[in-house]
């Protein structure tokens, strides 16, 4: 066996279950992997070397004494800094959780675990998942494996870079705005935001909570089915969790047939700001499943030109609430505690120096958003905005299974291109929003590159909620006639590291 | 400084009140989460990430909390909301783990209610309520190192999560305007009444002196007359009943005062003192204090079904004023003896006191007159008091044969409120049982009728009725453990006159 790095998640979980293989050296392959080239990529924020190990003996232990291992045992997986790990230190890319270690296990770690998936360790990403680039990481910014000058996307840069650089073959993610979904398009990797509150948040360190959602990024579609299954379902721990059968997204994404599917082109995501090979890429994408028998419409959903300003005022109000905790008093960093000062002061302090800038800022708007005698006109036009885009979601999925669209407008851009510039930054969550808006499921996947750049583009997938299923059929249809196509998978034309 | 009297402040004003009353739940569990609420633990051993607004941790909506909230609404005559949702106040303090509370806003549980009082007269008095909402408490701050135990001058101060998230349910009225003079009366009725009706439906004990129950008195005075309400003063935290009543009566006066002075009232929330009833200014409250309430995104909005507030609208208690109008009946009191049981919160010491076998006249008695007396000069509730209602039965028993008279009985209540032990164990340490053994008792007798022959000659005369004077000497030399009947018929036996 060489390159144990560049299985997939199912290959490697079927060469452990059949012995082909142990679980240990399928770690220790991976931890050889970001040993050598994570110092260039930057997608560890830390590296369970024990834990990892430990987990792939136990899988190994398991397999030796005739039990049955699940369709993930001894799979090694990159969990982004957001969810709890007990014992691990978990820090949400900011200063101000730094050396903190979680006295408990979000329910996702704790599924990971009972999975038999090893956890390799965190992932860098943006402060409090707040960005589209990485950049915004106390840590240091990622390097996309295919440009290292160039973001990987974010939040969740480092959880794609990790994939695309063959650091582990699986990774989680959480998706407030597009955090899943831009850095898989911008990787030339998969990743799935599942239908809001069919992923448990217990222990997902919030952001803002009526978007975010945990999910799963893999290279391949059939990867991240699997990982989706593993992680998604009913938890009792969190009041927005959906109790319901998770979708049978597994068999979905293996059935390969859109035939007799209706799927919608979002006639909103083009225009001014689209970039050429991305515009090109999508159309190809659009004739190609025509090819495959699916009957492909335009759908126009004119509510959607009000989402990005709709959630960059619900965001950061519920952020500005969800960050008030970090006050000094009980975890994480404290600075100017010298006995002269007051708790106000200490707290003060300690946010001063604790959070970066875009944390700062999305704080002080949400805060504004939300005090009295601006409500109204904030949130509270904000929440409408939401309501109508529900409303445009509905109307749309009416007529077809799924929309489709380019997951973000552009290829990745150099680092430091738009860090002085919010909006510019804002705009690459442009075609993600509106899913977090309305709580439905959607997908990207590689669908080329750029002719003009040679980078990767994403093609989004949406479907209605616990409709997950409708992305994993597109989805793995697609894959599979475009690596027909080209005769490999898009990652393998990515540069060596 | 110098209030003008009560009577000159009503003589110009009218008095506005608003109460708030918070209300902590006995749920065997936290409202967000599963952590126990016993009190009295070790600090912080009660928590778990939820009540510690660790990162990353969630709220899960106890469902005996929104029960308890439902039943209190449907007692306070409120409409039950059919779709409501928590909100976050937003605000920093140390106790306060997630620096908001999880609370409800303009969406409470239960809303536009009356609670009808009774004041002393008997008349009553229909107290508007604005809404019954739930929320979470917050920690405890322990101010360590100053003087006054306040957080001003502390050297460091101790925070203890273990009350953190316990369920409250605030229960908010209407401006109370009408009551006149008679407003801090009441406020104090109000909070008494709301304190039995909490008790009666079994959501809380309410206690008042261990903080189950804590009432904010809000009070303005506005010119007679005048439509508009004044600038109110929020005194919090006012812990008795009797304090309800003096924060109002205090506040009522010092308004009145600063008016008159042609001042005006600051906006703000004061503190009240027990010692001397007065109150002192806290935190200001200008509108720059803004809680940024926004619905809480992480619980799901809360929709009880209306057959499930049906059921539970059956299954209310008696409420307490029918209840009181009941036992008024069934004890054969007059208006005025009842007002005193009630003003004595007797009521539900006589009830145990029955149910424990004792006769209901003799169960008033003991409660009304000895341990009543007892609990007035120790300025305590009389349900506080060291003796259950079972030892003031066993002490009725014990009168009932005979075993104890009233004097002696006095002694045995003493004896349990010291910490002597039963009744029973009492009698036995002290030898106080009566004595109505006819040997133990003729010398006695005997030496009674000598020591007073002229009476005694009267008797033999005729005159029974002086026989009283030789029973009290027999008593006082007995010491009072005589059995007096027995030892009337002693004294007529020996003088003849039987």
């Amino acid at each position: 066996m060489t390159d144990l790095i560049k299985y997939t998640a199912a290959d490697t979980a079927a060469a452990i279950a059949s012995g082909q293989v142990s679980a240990v050296e399928v770690a220790q392959a991976h931890l050889d992997r970001i040993d050598a080239v994570d110092k260039k990529v930057n997608a560890f924020l830390h590296v369970d070397t024990e834990g990892a190990l430990a987990a792939a003996r136990a899988v190994d232990d398991r397999r030796a004494k005739g039990e049955e291992l699940g369709p993930l045992a001894g799979v090694p997986l990159a969990l982004k800094d957001v969810f709890t790990t007990k014992g691990v230190p978990t820090t949400c890319g900011s200063k101000i959780l730094e050396g903190w270690i979680p006295p408990y296990d979000a329910t996702l770690t704790s599924r990971l675990k009972d999975a038999g998936v090893v956890i390799l360790g965190k992932t860098n990403m943006d402060e409090f998942a707040m960005g589209s680039s990485t950049e915004n990481s106390a840590y240091g910014p990622t390097g996309n494996p295919w440009d290292l000058s160039r973001i990987p996307g974010g939040s969740g840069g480092g959880s794609a870079a990790a994939l695309a650089a063959y650091e582990a073959p699986l990774a989680i993610g959480t998706d407030t705005g597009g955090s899943i979904r831009q850095p898989g398009a911008v990787t030339g990797t998969v990743g799935v935001k599942p239908t809001y509150g069919s992923v448990s948040r217990y222990g997902l360190v919030a952001f803002s909570s009526s978007l975010d959602q945990g999910g799963p990024c893999a290279r391949t579609v059939l990867d991240a089915a699997l990982l989706h299954e593993a992680i998604a379902g009913h938890d009792p721990l969190d009041s927005t969790s959906i109790d319901a059968p998770v979708p049978a997204v597994v068999a979905a994404a293996k059935l390969r047939d859109v035939r007799g599917m209706r799927i919608g082109v979002v006639k909103e995501f083009a225009g001014e700001g689209y970039q050429a090979g991305v515009m090109q890429r999508f159309n190809e994408s659009v004739e190609l499943l025509r090819e495959l028998g699916a009957e492909v419409v335009e759908v126009s959903c004119p509510s959607f030109t009000l989402a990005l300003p709709a959630y960059y005022l619900i965001a950061p109000s519920e952020a500005s609430s969800n960050l008030a905790r970090f006050d000094a008093m009980r975890y994480g960093l404290r600075v100017g505690d010298d006995g002269t000062r007051s708790a106000e002061d200490v707290t003060a302090l300690t946010r001063e120096a604790g959070f970066g800038p875009e944390v700062k800022r999305r704080i002080i708007l949400g805060t504004y958003a939300l005090s009295s005698g601006y409500y109204d006109a904030y949130y509270g036009s904000a929440q409408k905005v939401r309501t109508l885009i529900s409303r445009d979601f509905d109307a749309a999925f009416a007529g077809v299974d799924v929309l489709i669209s380019p997951t973000t407008p552009t290829t990745a851009f150099p680092i430091g291109e738009r860090a002085d510039d919010p909006m510019a930054m804002y705009l690459a969550d442009l075609c993600t929003i509106p899913s977090n808006l309305a709580g439905n499921a959607a997908m990207s996947l590689p669908c080329g590159l750029a002719p003009e750049d040679n980078l990767p583009v994403g093609l989004q997938i949406i479907a209605p909620a616990m409709a997950d299923d409708r992305l994993y059929r597109v989805g793995g249809a697609v894959e599979a006639a475009l690596n027909d196509k080209w005769g490999h998978p898009l990652l393998e034309e990515a540069p060596a590291l | 400084m110098n209030l003008v009297s009560y009577d000159d402040a009503m003589a110009s004003y009218d008095p506005v009140m608003g109460l708030e009353v918070h209300v902590e739940l006995g749920t065997k569990t936290k409202m967000f989460c599963g952590c126990s609420t016993t009190l009295g633990a070790e600090p912080n051993s009660q928590t778990c990430p939820t009540c510690l607004g660790l990162p990353g941790s969630l709220p899960v909506v106890n469902a005996i909390g929104v029960e308890s909230a439902i039943k209190i609404g449907l007692a306070l005559n409120c409409e039950i909301a059919q779709w409501c949702r928590f909100a976050r106040k937003n605000y920093f303090y140390p106790d306060m783990p997630k620096n908001f509370q999880t609370s409800q806003y303009d969406e409470p549980i239960a809303f536009n209610g009356y609670l009808d009082v009774q004041l002393e007269d008997g008349e009553i008095f229909r107290v508007q309520i604005e809404r019954a909402h739930m929320e979470e408490d917050t920690g405890k701050s322990s101010h360590i190192g100053g003087a006054t135990g306040r957080i001003h001058g502390a050297s460091h101060s101790l925070l203890d999560y273990n009350r953190a998230g316990i369920p409250l349910i605030e229960i908010v009225t209407k401006p109370i305007e009408g009551a006149g003079v008679r407003a801090p009366e009441v406020a104090k009725a109000y909070v008494a009444e709301l304190r039995e009706l909490i008790k009666a439906l079994g959501v809380s004990e309410a206690r008042m002196d261990k903080g189950q129950m804590r009432c904010d008195v809000n009070l303005s005075l506005r010119p007679h007359g005048r439509e508009k309400f004044g600038t109110r003063s929020e005194t919090k935290n006012v812990n008795s009943l009797r304090s309800v009543e003096r924060a109002a009566r205090f506040e009522i006066m010092r308004h009145a005062t600063v008016l008159d002075d042609g001042g005006t009232i600051v906006q703000e929330t004061r503190h009240f003192h027990e010692e001397d009833g007065s109150t002192t200014a806290g935190r200001i409250k200008d509108n720059a204090e803004d809680y940024r309430y926004f619905p809480e995104p992480d619980l799901v909005p809360i929709a009880p079904a209306r057959a499930w507030v049906e059921e539970l609208r059956a299954a209310l208690p008696e409420l307490p004023r029918l209840r009181r109008a009941r036992l008024q009946g069934e004890w054969g009191l007059s208006d005025q003896d009842m007002q005193s049981v009630l003003n004595a919160g007797a009521v539900q010491p006589i009830l145990e006191t029955i149910a424990a076998g004792a006769p209901a006249d003799q169960a008033r008695k003991w409660w009304m007159g000895e341990l009543a007396r007892r609990a007035n000069e120790s300025g305590t509730d009389l349900s506080e008091q060291p003796i259950t209602p079972g030892q003031v039965a066993r002490v009725c028993a014990l009168v009932a044969e005979g075993k104890l008279n009233d004097k002696l009985a006095r002694q045995v209540i003493e004896g349990v409120l010291a910490g002597q032990g039963e009744p029973d164990e009492v009698v036995a340490a002290r030898g106080l049982a009566v004595v109505s053994d006819d040997s133990a008792l003729g010398a006695a007798v005997d030496q009674a009728i000598a020591d007073n022959p002229a009476i005694a000659d009267k008797i033999r005369d005729g005159k029974v009725a002086a026989v009283g004077a030789l029973v009290g000497a027999v008593m006082k030399t007995t010491r009072g453990q005589a059995d007096a009947a027995r030892v009337k018929d002693l004294l007529l036996q020996k003088l003849g006159a039987a």
